[in-house]
């Protein structure tokens, strides 16, 4: 075949189109407009970085999912970011340096080298917000409740809550004495729920009959609030773990007081991000949509490298997944059709309703199609030297 | 519990052998799937749907939540890697081994293998555990024919009693992995639904117990 397809973008790259696109630019407006009312500041950090910094604290996941190029000029390896919240951790820590609890939000393509999510995409528009140096609950609460707001905003009106914490998985494999191999072998099955594959690799592990009944139970706590009653009964003994569990319930008992028609799960083997999490974990679901829509939780370690450990916490979501399971309505009010004249008077009419916020659009001499093919629903006419807008 | 639950089986010996599973959880087929041109089967719990795919895409439908649930064995969830699903639960029917086959002595051959398989991912990972570089070649089907006709030097495949093997003069050389069908359920469909799905893996599992008792 001879023919270069010169319209085709590679696979997961998506253009959006104009209706669409102010769709989403309304969106990103009202989003950012409500994050400042909440006192969360912009940022808009590089696309690029060095890659270091970029893969800091997030481990290998980010890694594999990072574009990475030399920069001809320092002859390092640079990467195109593939999350913000690494590079919102480094403008804390390094840049901004307060004492005081810093909020901070940002809006930006971020790009993947493979797939993920129901629609493939490989270049999420990803909207997030992230409360550092305050380590305590109320934090957390806060921006859950942040990223409900922003999916109330969107138009997703069906929103199931998924409430997990990584400090019982990590409590446990402390308590049992687990090397990073068998730690990583048991993450993966539960990050499948595998519960018949976990006794077999329980038994090739050297624990106690106790320590591996405790890891096979953690698979099957996940459903409504007994589970966290269950788990209290079954790691009584370890400290580590009822502390997370505490965590894990107060922020449940204030998700369930302050949202009382929210659904909520609890899923003490959901590990998402558990490289970096370090204590609750949560995540929002949507009917219609097989994978999370949102998602965060806390992450406290991660701005020690840039020189700075400070509590932190906050949540991500990609804008183009929303908009897509949104039941906004875009008001669809047609523009005003200006005719090809040159008069003084039509020109002042014209800066006169644009200046009203109406949509105006200038005729062209000899253009093809009608007004209606412009999009619009009336036009200026001239009646008694007055020039009127008519219903076309 | 009125919460509709999609559930997805392929056709053939996987479908026959859990029918009296799901019927254990209440769950009957309304249409005959065998004369029936449906594709979504209506059953005796007027929430529940049992959709019929190939099983190769049982993990495809129930990854990106088009199924809450699904039927598939641990050969193809092995191939898809199983990212984006949980695996609860063992049904422990359609059971067979994934296995290393050829002429006898033929793993002795010097040099690179090559192996013919449908399970491109199983025989990397296999031969990558034993430290051993080999050639894959991917196909749809009748594998045993590949050694015969110089193709391949061994295959891996399923391997259930072994009769296909013994009348085209091969022999398993090699054990892989013990297969059988798992449950999958879809990771949203687990949080948003998880009475429903609850009671039903309960049920499930009640039914394999019984089963294997």
């Amino acid at each position: 075949m001879s023919a270069i397809n010169h319209w085709l973008l590679p696979e997961g790259i998506e253009e959006v189109l104009p209706e669409q696109a102010w769709r989403i630019e309304q969106l990103r407006r009202c989003l950012l407009d409500t994050y400042r009312s909440w006192g969360y500041q912009l940022i808009i950090p590089p696309m690029i970085e060095f890659l270091e910094s970029l893969l800091t604290g997030a481990g290998n996941d980010l890694d594999l999912q990072t574009f990475k190029l030399i920069d001809q000029q320092s002859g390092r390896m640079l990467g195109l970011r593939a999350d913000m919240t690494p590079q919102a951790a480094r403008i804390d820590a390094h840049s901004l340096k307060r004492e005081a609890p810093t909020r901070l939000c940002y809006l930006g393509s971020v790009l993947h080298t493979r797939p993920d999510g129901f629609a493939g995409s490989r270049s999420p528009l990803q909207v997030g917000a992230e409360l550092f140096g305050h380590a305590g609950m109320e934090s957390d609460i806060e921006i859950i409740g942040l990223m409900l707001e922003t999916l109330r905003l969107t138009g997703i009106e069906e929103v199931h809550m998924d409430l997990g914490h990584v400090g019982i998985f990590r409590g446990l494999a402390r308590a049992a004495g687990l090397g990073p191999d068998a730690e990583a072998d048991l993450f993966d099955v539960l990050q499948r729920k595998a519960i018949p594959e976990i006794e077999g690799l329980l038994g090739g592990m050297d624990l106690s009959g106790s320590q591996g009944e405790a890891f096979a139970r953690l698979a099957e706590l996940h459903g409504g609030r007994e589970v966290l009653e269950r788990a209290r009964e079954l790691y009584r003994d370890i400290a580590q773990v009822q502390a997370a569990l505490d965590n894990l319930a107060a922020i449940g008992e204030t998700v369930h007081a302050r949202w009382p028609q929210l659904p909520v799960n609890y899923d003490l083997a959901e590990l998402r991000g558990y490289a970096y999490q370090t204590g609750v974990v949560f995540a929002a679901f949507t009917p219609g949509c097989g994978q999370e829509v949102a998602r965060g939780g806390r992450y406290d370690k991660i701005g020690e490298i840039f020189g700075r450990a400070r509590p932190a916490t906050g949540f991500s979501a990609d804008l183009k997944t929303l908009m897509a399971l949104s039941r906004l309505e875009s008001p669809a009010a047609g523009a005003i059709y200006a005719p090809a004249q040159d008069d003084a008077g039509l020109a002042a009419r014209v800066r006169e309703l644009r200046a009203q916020g109406e949509q105006v659009i200038q005729g062209l001499p000899g253009e093809a199609g009608d007004p209606q093919s412009l999009g619009c629903d009336r036009r200026l006419e001239l009646r008694d030297s007055v020039w009127e807008v008519r219903e076309l | 519990m009125t919460e509709p639950l999609t559930i997805a089986v392929s056709k053939g010996r996987i479908f026959k052998d859990s029918l009296p599973l799901l019927a254990h959880a209440g769950i009957e087929l309304v249409d005959d799937p065998e004369t029936s041109r449906k594709l979504i089967l209506d059953t005796t719990r007027p929430e529940v749907k049992i959709v019929i795919i190939r099983t190769i895409d049982v993990p495809t439908y129930v990854q990106y939540g088009a199924a809450d649930l699904g039927i598939a064995g641990k050969d193809i969830l092995l191939e898809h890697g199983g990212q984006g699903l949980y695996e609860p639960l063992d049904l422990k029917i359609a059971r067979c081994r994934l296995m290393v086959a050829g002429r006898p002595g033929g793993d002795q051959a010097a040099g690179r293998l090559r192996i013919a398989t449908k399970y491109v991912q199983s025989a990397r990972n296999h031969y990558a555990g034993k430290g051993r570089q080999v050639e894959v070649i991917k196909l749809y089907g009748s594998m045993e024919l590949a050694p015969l006709v110089g193709l391949s030097d061994l295959i891996v495949d399923l391997v259930d009693t072994g009769n296909t093997l013994k009348a085209n003069g091969l022999v398993p050389l090699e054990h892989i992995a013990d297969i059988s069908s798992r449950l999958v359920v879809n990771k949203a469909a687990m949080k948003m639904k998880h009475t429903a799905i609850n009671d039903f893996i309960g049920l499930l599992g009640e039914a394999v117990e019984q089963r294997n008792s």
